[in-house]
């Protein structure tokens, strides 16, 4: 963690992870004994058709219902041993399916059918919940055209390796998944995204167009990216209506890989920071629970200590070791209690630290004030929310250590679902 | 699924730079210390107690309106003792018990928590209690008649800023510069000895906790309005020298001026701030009524504060 220096009168400097000619090879974790995925849906116990006992294939599609939409893809073969809800972050309910893992693996076979004819209905029903997680939908929204298709290479945070990795060794799964995305969609503009200094080793591998950003954090976050393209941010009704569509390398990755072998990749990149900052970069299956990603480097975990999905500026906390990697999960950083900085309950006291190191110019000081009243609307209307690009730094440099990144996400997030209620109420 | 170990959730960011308000009042008492110190060694024990009061009453009244309110204790961020310190530091080093726990009450009390604590203050509470002890016991506060029982060994025996209110610039011109930068100059205990306060300005500055662009501005602006005034009249108006060098100016300029909550953060609204604070008490010196103008000056521009620091920068993104 690095302390403000001793002049502070300059402001902090990072820079995400770049790419290498060493990365070692990614630690294979053996399958586990259960993986637990999650179907981004309500538990409703009255109708459901999947049910605990079930034996599942490596690749099968689990849903709650036939002709459900929403699904998760089962990592692993075995036997369904447990269906709970999950609450996951702001209380959004999702439904969680464990499976026992069986000896051998045996793929199944309905997505190799599909595969022939690259379509987009077969991206949404078998790869939107694969490694990388894309979200389809946006693709297929007549009223908002998507004329660009962005594949965001840098990694989403500081400290983290994975996606700058996948694209450097799987070069040629994302090539074909550039091909399947073309022909699925029509569209001819990719771009692909990836900070300034790793560019020479990307630059004619890849058939798309090379669009390099700033190494420095933040400026390959997706929305500065999204600004650095087209000038603009988004607003409340996300970055779908701009006509721009965002996937991870990763996601170009899988979906390139599952089109040429004809079975749904079931493995994430992940890399795993220890408590003295050492990386690993580990594959595994999705859904293999984070305490056995960290007994193979020999994490020990103790009381009071904090893991977390993602990099240290933009991450999410998890509560419990046995919580599974899920499709998403581009690092695991583990910090000691000894490091964890202390919060406080003070007001802001107008010092300024987060207006000088906004990447955004956005006035923090005033808009945290509204967002502390649970005042969404005014906060975006009069103090720029939506020029967030959700950094954190703020956060970072804050003296009365006001959870200003945690206020900014949770009011978009709100400010969102009013605007779905309201196009719902529409239509 | 619930595993046995307790982890410890929160919200992202996980890194912090480690800074926080007690450091940041504890490395400005630390910069004002030096000129408290310089008040000692002038006035004696006499200024120790009313420093010693002052910090004391002004933890003692937080620490009673915490009670009262049934508030977290704050007194341990140091924010009561830093306004203690400074208030000590502008009266003079002769001050009864009663005008400094008067004042600490004002400062903390009114100046603070009935606006609802620290981060709150519309006003720059030290200012806005002097202010008040200024017009309500005169006498007190000027200092020519305070420390007449002091035997000092300064170049002149009266208060620079009150022989030119009503001499003008030829009573004072045999004050040299060096003197009043020393702090040989009757005044406030900690306010007058320039060189201790600009030392702690500028560690205060270099560490990132006050905001040069207000100390620069309002020097400047002090340095440009009085050689404007002294240009047109040398005769009746005082060189822009002496201005900066004598009363509240830097200690204003470095420790009042810059109080967060209640100055702006925004590179052009606190240029305009401190620069109208500078012109702003070079006008009240050389044309109002008061004998030190930085305290109303300061006021003033704590109202202003809100309304200039609209002028920002676009925020990215923006399509209107």
């Amino acid at each position: 963690m690095r302390k403000r220096s001793l002049f502070g009168l300059s402001n902090p400097c990072f820079h995400y992870e770049l790419a290498t000619d060493v990365y070692p090879d990614p630690v294979a974790i053996p399958t586990p004994e259960t993986v637990t995925l999650y179907i981004k849906q309500e538990l409703k116990r009255t109708n459901i058709s999947l049910k605990v006992g079930t034996p599942v294939k490596t690749g099968q599609r689990l849903v709650l219902n036939e002709g459900d939409d929403i699904c998760a893809i089962s990592s692993v073969t075995g036997t369904i041993c447990a269906i709970a809800p999950f609450l996951a972050d702001y209380g959004r309910a999702w439904t969680a399916v464990t499976i026992k893992t069986d000896r051998g693996d045996t793929p199944d076979t309905e997505f190799t059918e599909a595969s022939e004819k690259p379509s987009l209905e077969t991206l949404k029903r078998y790869l939107a919940a694969g490694p990388g997680e894309p979200d389809i939908g946006p693709l297929m929204d007549e009223r908002n055209p998507v004329h660009t298709i962005v594949i965001y290479g840098g990694n989403a945070d500081l400290l983290i390796d994975t996606s700058l990795y996948v694209l450097k060794h799987n070069a040629e799964a994302v090539n074909e998944g550039i091909e399947v995305l073309r022909k699925a969609t029509g569209i001819e503009e990719i771009v692909i995204v990836v900070p300034e200094e790793s560019v020479q080793n990307y630059s004619g591998h890849l058939d798309a167009r090379i669009q390099s950003v700033s190494s420095h954090y933040p400026y390959a976050q997706p929305l500065m990216v999204l600004h650095h393209l087209t000038g603009r941010l988004p607003d409340e009704k996300g970055m779908a209506s701009m006509g721009v569509y965002f996937i991870r390398a990763e996601a170009v990755a899988a979906i390139g890989q599952a089109f040429s072998t004809g079975s749904l990749p079931v493995e994430k990149t992940v890399t795993v920071i220890d408590k003295r900052g050492t990386k690993h970069l580990v594959r595994a299956r999705v859904g293999t629970p984070v305490g056995a990603l960290l007994k193979t480097f020999g994490v020990e975990i103790n009381d009071q200590d904090k893991i977390i999905f993602g990099g240290p500026m933009t991450g999410n906390a998890i509560y419990s070791e046995d919580l599974p990697i899920g499709p998403d999960t581009d690092a695991i950083l583990v910090q000691d209690k000894s490091v964890i900085p202390l919060y406080s309950d003070y007001p802001c006291i107008n010092c300024g630290d987060c207006i000088r190191i906004c990447p955004a110019n956005v006035p923090v000081n005033l808009l945290v004030r509204f967002l502390e009243a649970g005042q969404y609307t005014e906060g975006a209307d009069l103090y720029d929310l939506y020029s967030c690009i959700e950094c954190g730094l703020c956060s970072y440099v804050c003296v009365s250590r006001i959870p200003i990144y945690q206020y900014i996400k949770l009011a978009k997030y709100e400010l969102s679902r009013i605007t779905s209620a309201e196009e719902m109420n529409e239509q | 699924m619930n595993s046995k170990k307790t982890l410890i959730v929160s919200h992202a960011p996980f890194w912090h730079d480690g800074s926080g308000i007690p450091e940041r009042s504890y490395h400005t008492i630390i910069a004002a210390l030096p000129a408290a110190i310089v008040g000692i060694a002038y006035y004696g024990a006499p200024a120790l107690g009313v420093i010693s009061l002052a910090v004391a009453s002004a933890i003692i009244w937080e620490l009673l309106l915490n009670y009262a309110g049934k508030r977290p204790i704050t007194v341990g961020n140091g924010n009561a003792a830093l306004i203690g310190l400074l208030i000590a530091m502008v009266l003079p080093a002769s001050a009864p018990w009663w005008l400094v726990v008067i004042g600490t009450f004002l400062a903390i009390v009114i100046g603070i928590q009935i606006f609802g604590g620290i981060g709150a203050n519309p006003f720059n509470p030290v200012a806005l209690a002097i202010a008040i002890l200024m017009v309500s016991y005169k006498s007190h506060l000027d200092f020519d008649a305070a420390l007449v029982n002091f035997s000092l060994n300064f170049p002149s025996a009266t208060d620079p800023l009150a022989a030119l209110k009503a001499f003008g610039p030829a009573a004072v011109e045999n004050l040299h510069p060096v003197d009043l930068l020393m702090g040989r100059q009757v005044g406030g205990l900690g306010s007058s000895c320039g060189l201790a306060i600009a030392m702690g300005g500028i560690y205060l500055i270099l560490r990132g906790i006050i905001r040069w662009e207000i100390s620069i501005a309002f020097i400047a602006g002090v340095f440009i309005s009085a050689m404007l005034f002294n240009m047109s009249d040398p005769v009746r108006y005082a060189p822009p020298v002496f201005h900066l060098l004598t009363g509240y100016t830097l200690i204003g300029a470095f420790f009042l001026a810059t109080e967060s909550s209640s100055s702006p953060v925004n590179f052009i609204p606190m240029l305009i701030y401190g620069a109208l604070g500078g012109v702003m008490t070079v006008l009240i010196r050389n044309i109002g009524a008061y004998v030190d103008g930085v305290i109303f000056a300061i006021l003033l521009i704590n109202l202003i504060n809100p309304l200039v620091d609209k002028i920002r920068p676009k925020a990215i993104g923006k399509v209107a």
